[in-house]
C-alpha cells in the first residue's frame, strides 16, 4: 500500500517538472480536461465555427439543464428516473439470471462447452440488431424497452460469471480439500468468492450495456417518457438546448451509476489486486 | 529398510507416478516414524513436493498404496501448509475464520471453534488481531496463520511444501522457531519439504535424501540434537557434521 503511493507522488515521480510543483496543483487535475472541452466548446458556439442553431453555449446548456429538470409540464426529471428505473429493473434481471446460471454453466465444464458458441454469439451481436425482431414478439409495449436491455445484460453476466467460476485459482480449492470440505463446502466457500471479482466485471459491464440499450430503445420503439425518447425528440424539433441538457444527463447518469457501482464492489470484493 | 509396524507411521508402497511419458517414481517404497519430524531434501525436479502432495491425497497417484496409521489417505486427518500463503489462504474471510475453516468443515459449533483457536494461539503465545483479513498482515504472519490453520484440527500428520520460500531471511527464523514449537507442545508427525539444506536439518530428526528421476531414497541420515534447538544449533560441531554429510550425498547423487 505505502509503496503504490510513494510512487504515484510527484515529488518522486522522474517525469514529473517536479521541483516547482505545487502539492494542491495535482488535486486540480482531474478538472484540466473538462476545462478545456468547455473552453472548446464556448469558443466554438461564439465564434460562429458552429451555428448557434445548433450549438448553444455551455452556460446556456447548463441553464436551461437545470429550468428543464425541474420543471412541472414535460420535466427532465421524470424522463431521468424512468430512465434510471428501467435501466435499474432490466438489470436486475439480467443479474438475477445471468450470475446463478453462469455460475451451474462454470461449474460443469460439458455444459459450457455445449453453451459456449451460442453464449459467445449473441454476446457479440449488437443487442440494438435484435430491436426490431423484439418489436415483432413484444409490439412497443414499455417491457420492450426493459427486455431487450436485460437481454443485453444477462449475455455478458452470464459469460464473466462462467468464465469466473471456471478460472478459479486450483491452490485454493485443493487447500478446503486438503482441510476435508465437502463438494458443497468448497462451491459456497471458496469457489463462489474465488469468481466473485469476475462476476463484478460482469455486473459493471452488464449495467452500462443496459443503459446504452434502454436509451437506444427509447429513441426507436414508441414511449412517453424516457432521456432516450427526449432527446430524440428535441432533436426532431430543434430544441438544442434541451437536447444537449437531455445529453449530460444520461452522461451523468452513466458516470453515477458506475461510480455507485466500484463503490459497491470496492466494499464486497475488499481483497481484490491485494 | 526393515521397519516394525509401530515405527512405520506413514506407509508407501510400489508408488508409481509418472508425469507426460516422463516416470517420476517407479516402485518406490518408503516408510516413516510417527511423531518425527522428516525433511524431504533432493535435487530439482526430483518430485518432492509431489512426493508430498500424493501422500496428502492432493494428486492422484498411478499405482500403488499409501497408508497413514493403517488408515487410507481418504479416512486420515491430514494438515498441509502451502507454499504460496497468498494463493492459498481465503482472502474473503478474516484470520480467524481461515484458521477456524477446516472446524468449521467437520461441523463444530461457533461457540467451540472460538475456544480451540485462543487455545491454539495462547499455547504459541501469538498475538495477532484475528478480525483483520489476511492480507493485512505481513508476509510471515499470513504463513503463520496457514500453519495454525494446518493444525487447528488436529491432523494425524502436518505436510509443509517449502513454507519458507516465500519469506525473508528474518521471518523464516521467526516461522522457524514457531514449528518447532508446534512440533515440541503437540509430538505431530511433520514431513517438511525444504530447498535449504539448513533449514532442513534444523529442524528434522531424519532428513531423506531423494535422488534425480527416476526417485528413490538415497538414505534416511539420522538428526538427533535434542530440542528445543537455537540459533547456536548451526555451529554445533554434530549439525556441521549432519548437514556436510547430507551435501556430499547431494553432491554425489548431481554427479550421476
Amino acid at each position: 500500500m505505502n509503496q503504490k503511493k510513494r510512487q504515484r507522488s510527484p515529488s518522486q515521480n522522474p517525469l514529473a517538472i517536479a521541483s516547482k510543483w505545487v502539492p494542491w496543483a495535482d488535486k486540480l487535475l482531474p478538472l484540466l480536461g473538462v476545462v478545456i472541452l468547455l473552453s472548446f466548446w464556448e469558443i466554438a458556439a461564439t465564434s460562429n465555427w458552429v451555428s448557434p442553431v445548433l450549438l448553444p453555449t455551455p452556460v446556456a446548456t447548463i441553464a436551461e439543464l437545470v429550468i428543464v429538470t425541474f420543471r412541472p409540464e414535460n420535466g427532465l426529471f421524470l424522463d431521468f428516473f424512468t430512465t434510471l428505473w428501467r435501466t435499474l429493473l432490466s438489470f436486475a434481471i439480467g443479474a438475477i439470471l445471468g450470475v446463478p446460471l453462469g455460475i451451474i454453466l462454470g461449474s460443469n465444464e460439458r455444459v459450457y462447452r455445449s453453451f459456449e458458441f451460442l453464449i459467445d454469439f449473441f454476446r457479440s451481436t449488437p443487442a440494438s440488431a435484435l430491436i426490431p425482431m423484439f418489436l415483432l414478439f413484444l409490439g412497443t409495449s414499455d417491457w420492450n424497452k426493459v427486455v431487450i436491455p436485460a437481454f443485453a445484460g444477462f449475455l455478458v453476466i452470464i459469460f464473466n460469471s462462467a468464465y469466473g467460476v471456471m478460472n478459479a485459482r486450483q491452490s485454493r480449492i485443493l487447500a478446503a480439500r486438503v482441510m476435508g470440505a465437502s463438494h458443497w463446502d468448497i462451491f459456497k466457500d471458496v469457489l463462489f468468492w474465488e469468481s466473485l471479482p469476475q462476476i463484478f466485471i460482469g455486473l459493471r459491464t452488464g449495467i452500462s450495456i443496459s443503459l446504452v440499450i434502454v436509451i437506444v430503445a427509447e429513441m426507436f420503439i414508441g414511449t412517453d417518457v424516457g432521456l432516450g425518447k427526449r432527446i430524440f425528440e428535441t432533436q426532431q424539433i430543434l430544441n438544442v438546448r434541451d437536447m444537449y441538457a437531455s445529453i449530460l444527463t444520461t452522461g451523468v447518469l452513466g458516470y453515477c451509476l458506475n461510480m455507485i457501482f466500484r463503490f459497491v464492489e470496492k466494499q464486497i470484493v475488499h481483497w481484490s489486486g491485494r | 529398510m526393515i521397519s516394525t509396524a509401530t515405527s512405520a507411521f506413514i506407509n508407501v508402497q510400489g508408488l508409481c507416478k509418472s508425469f507426460g511419458g516422463q516416470v517420476l517414481y517407479q516402485d518406490f517404497d518408503l516408510t516413516l516414524p510417527e511423531g518425527k519430524v522428516i525433511s524431504v531434501f533432493g535435487p530439482n525436479g526430483c518430485g518432492k513436493s509431489t512426493l508430498i502432495n500424493m501422500m496428502s491425497g492432493l494428486i492422484p497417484i498411478d499405482q500403488g498404496q499409501i497408508t497413514v496409521a493403517d488408515k487410507p489417505l481418504r479416512r486420515s486427518r491430514i494438515g498441509y501448509v502451502f507454499q504460496n500463503y497468498r494463493d492459498t489462504l481465503f482472502p474473503w474471510m478474516s484470520a480467524f475464520d481461515n484458521i477456524a475453516y477446516p472446524l468449521k468443515v467437520k461441523g463444530m459449533a461457533e461457540k467451540n471453534r472460538h475456544q480451540r483457536v485462543d487455545q491454539l494461539l495462547a499455547t504459541f503465545d501469538i498475538t495477532l488481531d484475528l478480525r483483520r483479513y489476511p492480507y493485512q498482515f505481513s508476509g510471515g504472519q499470513q504463513q503463520l496463520i496457514a500453519i495454525l490453520r494446518a493444525v487447528v484440527a488436529d491432523p494425524e500428520v502436518l505436510f509443509l511444501d517449502e513454507p519458507f520460500s516465500a519469506l525473508d531471511f528474518e521471518m523464516t527464523l521467526y516461522i522457524r522457531e514457531k514449528l518447532q514449537q508446534v512440533h515440541m507442545e503437540s509430538n505431530l508427525t511433520t514431513v517438511v519439504v525444504s530447498h535449504d539444506l539448513e533449514d532442513a536439518v534444523y529442524l528434522a530428526d531424519q532428513i531423506l535424501l531423494l535422488s534425480k528421476r527416476p526417485t528413490h531414497v538415497v538414505e534416511k541420515v539420522q538428526f538427533e540434537l535434542p530440542r528445543p534447538r537455537t540459533p547456536d544449533t548451526v555451529s554445533h560441531p554434530e549439525f556441521v557434521r549432519t548437514k556436510g554429510h547430507c551435501l556430499d550425498i547431494f553432491r554425489q547423487e548431481m554427479r550421476q
